[in-house]
């Protein structure tokens, strides 16, 4: 296109534009500028008879560029590349310069220089345009398959709601099974319905699921590829079981002698070296724990082996990997309790009877270590006085600086567990504020405060100390009543913080997603898009996003998984516009651009006996940083090329007359 | 008149070092001389400037000349071998893009003389005698040519058509350079002679040891850390200018266990040396927070103007410290 014949369109917007510089006299200005053919002004150049305008002007006059200087591109960008379209020239042939936000609603006060901005910055552009180039984009098929990490309940949601929409699920659970923390609950707030009775038969779902690939006991060890088409290595740890010989009898389980904490029950009680991680597992499968079992640890035994019917027991297993290929990713591997050992205050770990709300969780359970009675740890007695630590490590800046958002809620479901499992029981919450913020929630706060000798008061306690009985005393400053009240306890629930998982960190650095101050996954749009990532193709699900309660959770899960639908049987993933490219006869092969861009779009490659960049179109976003690193100008970013912005720049700073 | 190319040599602000560029051709100065024929050499031939005034217009077949454009009598000259001139080559880094004389334009004219004639420790001036450019001996007027305001490259004074990069160019250089514009066969106006059309890196031994990613956590300089002499100087924290420098050199200072300092100036594509290269360090650089990163440039680049503008200051967007309005260089 050496010809270069430029249309500039003038809005008024109404009197947004007109009311404060005169398009017809900018119009005029811009129609003595080198290479423009046609120069009008219009009242709104975004409605059709507008749009018409351009169209048949493109047609008439033979443009091949056309200048709109009107609002933010941000918001009719589109509408005039459409236009473009229309008229058979390329979208990118289009060239918009922001005169309301840039110039008249920010220079009212002085319509004169408006005017003289809006003509600096016509020329600006005319001269950039005469650089223009047309822009192709490019597509990509897409992998219909999926992997979800972690098997809590946003997991066992997203992958249910994706097999369900006929999409292959891998999903990859780090523990022996899947089910997360809402199996270690023993009932769920605000209704009270038993946690595990409305979990169990969704697992059982997941397991049965045609289109669901279930690897527990993994992990995710390498991710590599782009949107629409990832390859993601897993890995196997082994279980010294082969499952696919296991029946899931559980003799094993029954006759074992080896010993270990429970983590189910949040270090309370014992389970056994070989186990499941709870009785309605998924997989029924289980896996040997070599740090307990006698075998490894002693060389004597082999129990486990002898009992099987099957002769499943392999205590020679390696630990294996798998690759899939999948288009999409869903991250679901949820929140960990903060170490509330760092709180050293409040004694946890050091006293027996501070607990964490989790390990209340597992006292009140029938099938944990107390059968569902609530004890005290050190005598095993019950507690008639029990203090409830609301908000312990969050919303401190000392620890943790956000609030857990189901901390209150679950304060109030661990009154009624204390008072239903000993009656005569005095329950005292300390608060900072109480959140009941979700649907039934104010109605069930309303309900626990109005039981007998259940006590709210507004202060976090001081030290912790411990009394020769086991019993803990504290002071609080209540800053209700203005008065220090002084506290004996016979036990201590910590509603304690949440964190991201441990392994997230190295996770998150596979997968190249953000995080937000917390470490938490950083969603796309807090308001708009919080389901999403800056990665193309992978989607967030449930609390590693933020901490949520469980229908926060399982929302979440079902809207990342409704997105991770639509993006897969689109069947295609496209590359942006502003692409880069690289001038292989100027390029060095120096690597720069490489090291800096994020997505991992660039390679050096070996061509004809030299080193060259290359760009992985799909990959690429287009965020110009290996443009702007390029030592040689080899990089250049569609439509943002350095010719394209030093023409606009040097006629700014030379004036437009 | 002979059938050989008629070259004339002329020097500006300078060391001395692009004049034995052409020495250091040895043998091949012998080849050389049955081709050309000298006209003007003031290094090595006696001869003054009405000798060139009296040429006739367009006589000289090429001038070379070096150095940056420093006094009144710089810009006289270059402007009369322009005029004699058929092809105008700027010579070396200081006529290509203002070179290290060039540094001073980040000085004023007043700072420097004071500096140079009354402040500097080995300077011994009781009287405070300043140059002038008038100056009476035994009765005699005599005028010594003027410091401009701001140093130039040779393309900021005159029209010219081919550039020969280095500080000093070496040898090969040198010598390519000649053979292009002896065959005949001219490359478009403009072009730089002798040298690669990218940089350092693609003709650096070293670039293939680099890692995937180069993501510098603490920059270091030379006589800081123990060079791997096999090993890509940059992946070693030591900051090599040869990404963002035109290649052709041969690597010399690499293979001297030196990283490049940039005397062969940008590439084509490039309109700021110093930019560019500050572009890139600052995109490898790994920090999370500005802090540390000051503080590293603070400590390892401590001159940043003369790490990245070395040889260009006076072609930069900015050609040198802003001296108040109305100044030549900002125009
Ligand atoms: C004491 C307490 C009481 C609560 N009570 C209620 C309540 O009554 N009602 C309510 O609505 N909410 C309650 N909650 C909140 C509830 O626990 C969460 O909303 C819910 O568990 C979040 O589900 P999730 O799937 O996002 O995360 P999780 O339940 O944490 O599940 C994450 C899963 O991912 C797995 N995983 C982790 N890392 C990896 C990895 N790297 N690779 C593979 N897999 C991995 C984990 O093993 C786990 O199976 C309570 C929370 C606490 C602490
Ligand atoms: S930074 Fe530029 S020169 Fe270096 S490899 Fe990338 S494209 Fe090539
Ligand atoms: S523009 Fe950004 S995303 Fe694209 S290749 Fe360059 S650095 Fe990577």
């Amino acid at each position: 296109m050496s010809d270069v014949r430029i249309g500039v369109y003038v809005c008024h917007c109404g009197k947004n534009i007109g009311g404060v510089i005169n398009p017809a006299k900018v119009a005029e200005f811009a129609s003595r500028l080198p290479n423009v053919v046609v120069s009008r002004d219009y009242m709104y150049m975004c409605s059709s008879p507008g749009q018409a305008l351009i169209e048949d002007d493109i047609k008439k006059y033979n443009l091949n560029r056309v200048i709109v200087a009107a609002c933010s591109p941000r918001m009719h960008e589109p509408t005039f590349q459409a236009v473009l379209k229309r008229a058979g020239l390329n979208p990118w042939l289009l060239q918009m310069v922001n005169i309301r936000e840039h110039v008249t609603w920010v220079h009212e006060d002085t319509p004169d220089k408006a005017e003289e901005k809006a003509e600096e910055l016509i020329a600006a552009a005319v001269a950039r345009a005469a650089h223009l180039y047309e822009i192709t984009t490019e597509k990509a098929p897409v992998v219909k398959s999926a992997l979800v990490i972690g098997g809590g309940i946003a997991g066992i949601r997203a992958a249910l709601d994706l097999a369900n929409a006929g999409i292959k699920v891998y999903l990859v659970e780090k523990k022996q099974s899947i089910g997360g923390k809402m199996a270690q609950l023993d009932k769920t707030f605000p209704t009270l319905d038993c946690s595990k009775c409305i979990l169990t038969p969704l697992m059982v779902d997941v397991a049965r699921h045609p289109n669901i690939e279930i690897y527990a006991y993994s992990e995710v060890v390498d991710v590599s590829g782009s949107a629409g088409d990832f390859k993601v290595k897993v890995k196997l740890k082994p279980t010294y079981v082969d499952w696919s010989k296991c029946t899931g009898c559980g003799l094993c389980v029954e006759k074992c002698p080896g010993r270990a904490p429970s983590e189910f029950n949040e270090g309370l009680g014992f389970r056994k070296a070989i186990y499941f991680e709870f009785a309605q597992a998924v997989p029924r499968k289980p896996v040997i724990d070599p740090r307990y079992c006698l075998w490894f640890t002693k060389g004597i035994c082999r129990v486990c082996s002898k009992v099987c019917p099957v002769g499943a027991i392999d205590y020679e297993q390696k630990e294996r990997y798998v690759e899939l290929n999948v288009g999409a990713i869903v991250v679901a591997i949820g929140y960990e309790i903060y170490d509330m050992s760092k709180m050293v205050e409040y004694g946890y770990g050091k006293f027996k009877n501070v607990i964490t709300g989790l390990q209340l969780e597992r006292l009140s359970d029938a099938d944990g270590p107390t059968k569902g009675k609530i004890l005290r740890l050190s005598d095993g007695k019950e507690p008639k006085t029990v203090a409830i630590v609301l908000c312990a490590g969050s919303r401190d800046e000392k620890h943790v600086k956000y609030c857990c958002r189901f901390g209150c809620a679950a304060a109030l479901k661990h009154v009624y567990y204390i008072k239903h499992s000993v009656p005569d029981s005095k329950v005292l919450i300390f608060y900072t504020d109480v959140r009941a913020f979700g649907k039934g929630f104010e109605e069930f706060y309303q309900k626990v405060r109005s039981w007998d000798d259940v006590y709210f008061i507004r202060g976090r306690p001081a030290e912790i100390f411990e009394d020769k009985d086991g019993s803990l005393v504290f002071d609080v400053y209540d800053s209700n009543t203005g008065q220090l009240i002084n506290v004996k306890a016979d036990l201590v629930v910590l509603e304690s913080a949440v964190v991201p998982p441990k392994d997230w960190e190295p996770l998150r650095r596979l997968l190249k997603v953000s995080c937000d101050p917390g470490g938490f996954a950083l969603e796309l749009h807090p308001k708009l898009r919080p389901f999403e990532t800056t990665a193309d193709g992978i989607f967030l699900a449930g609390t590693i996003q933020g901490p949520k309660d469980i229908p926060d959770t399982v929302a979440h899960a079902a809207a990342a998984a409704a997105a991770a639908i639509g993006f897969l049987l689109k069947g295609y993933v496209e590359s942006v516009p502003y692409l880069a490219t690289v001038n292989e006869d100027l390029c060095s092969g120096c690597g720069l651009c490489a090291s800096v861009c994020p997505y991992d779009a660039i390679t050096i490659e070996e061509k004809e006996g030299r080193r060259v960049a290359k760009v992985n179109m799909i990959r690429c976003k287009g965020c110009g940083a290996c443009a702007a690193t390029c030592p040689s100008g080899a990089m250049q970013q569609n439509y943002f090329t350095d010719t394209q912005i030093l023409s606009e720049v040097s006629t700014l700073a030379g004036g437009a007359k | 008149m002979s059938d050989k190319v008629r070259v004339a040599l002329y020097w500006c602000a300078s060391c001395g070092g692009c004049e034995e560029a052409f020495v250091d051709l040895a043998e091949d100065l012998i080849k050389l001389a049955e081709k050309v024929e000298i006209v003007f050499w003031p290094v090595a031939i006696d001869m003054k400037k009405s000798d060139v005034e009296q040429l006739p217009d367009e006589s000289i077949d090429v001038s070379f000349i070096n150095g940056g454009i420093r006094l009144s009598e710089h810009e006289e000259m270059v402007k009369l071998l322009r005029r004699k001139s058929k092809v105008v080559v700027a010579f070396g880094s200081c006529a290509h893009l203002g070179g290290i004389p060039g540094l001073a334009n980040l000085y004023s004219k007043d700072e420097i003389l004071k500096y140079v004639y009354l402040e500097a420790p080995t300077v011994v001036n009781p009287e405070g005698t300043m140059p002038k450019e008038v100056v009476k001996v035994d009765g005699q007027e005599l005028e010594l040519p003027k410091v401009l305001r701001l140093v130039k490259a040779l393309d900021q004074v005159i029209d010219v058509d081919y550039y020969i990069p280095g500080c000093a160019p070496p040898p090969d250089v040198v010598k390519k350079a000649l053979d292009t514009l002896l065959s005949g066969k001219l490359p478009p106006k403009g072009s730089v002679l002798g040298a690669s059309s990218r940089s350092l890196c693609d003709e650096c031994d070293l670039n293939k040891t680099k890692p995937e990613k180069i993501l510098l956590k603490d920059l270091k300089r030379v006589h800081q850390v123990k060079l791997d002499l096999s090993k890509c100087y940059l992946a070693q924290g030591v900051l090599c200018l040869g990404p963002v420098t035109r290649g052709g050199c041969g690597t010399l200072c690499i293979k001297g266990g030196m990283p490049c300092t940039g005397c062969f100036g940008p590439l084509d594509n490039v309109k700021d040396y110093g930019a560019r290269a500050l572009s890139y360090l600052a995109s490898i650089l790994d920090y999370d927070d500005e802090a540390q990163a000051e503080k590293v440039i603070e400590e390892y680049v401590a001159d940043p103007a003369g790490w990245f503008y070395r040889y260009s200051l006076p072609k930069s967007l900015v050609r040198g410290r802003y001296q108040g309005s109305g100044g030549e260089a900002h125009g």
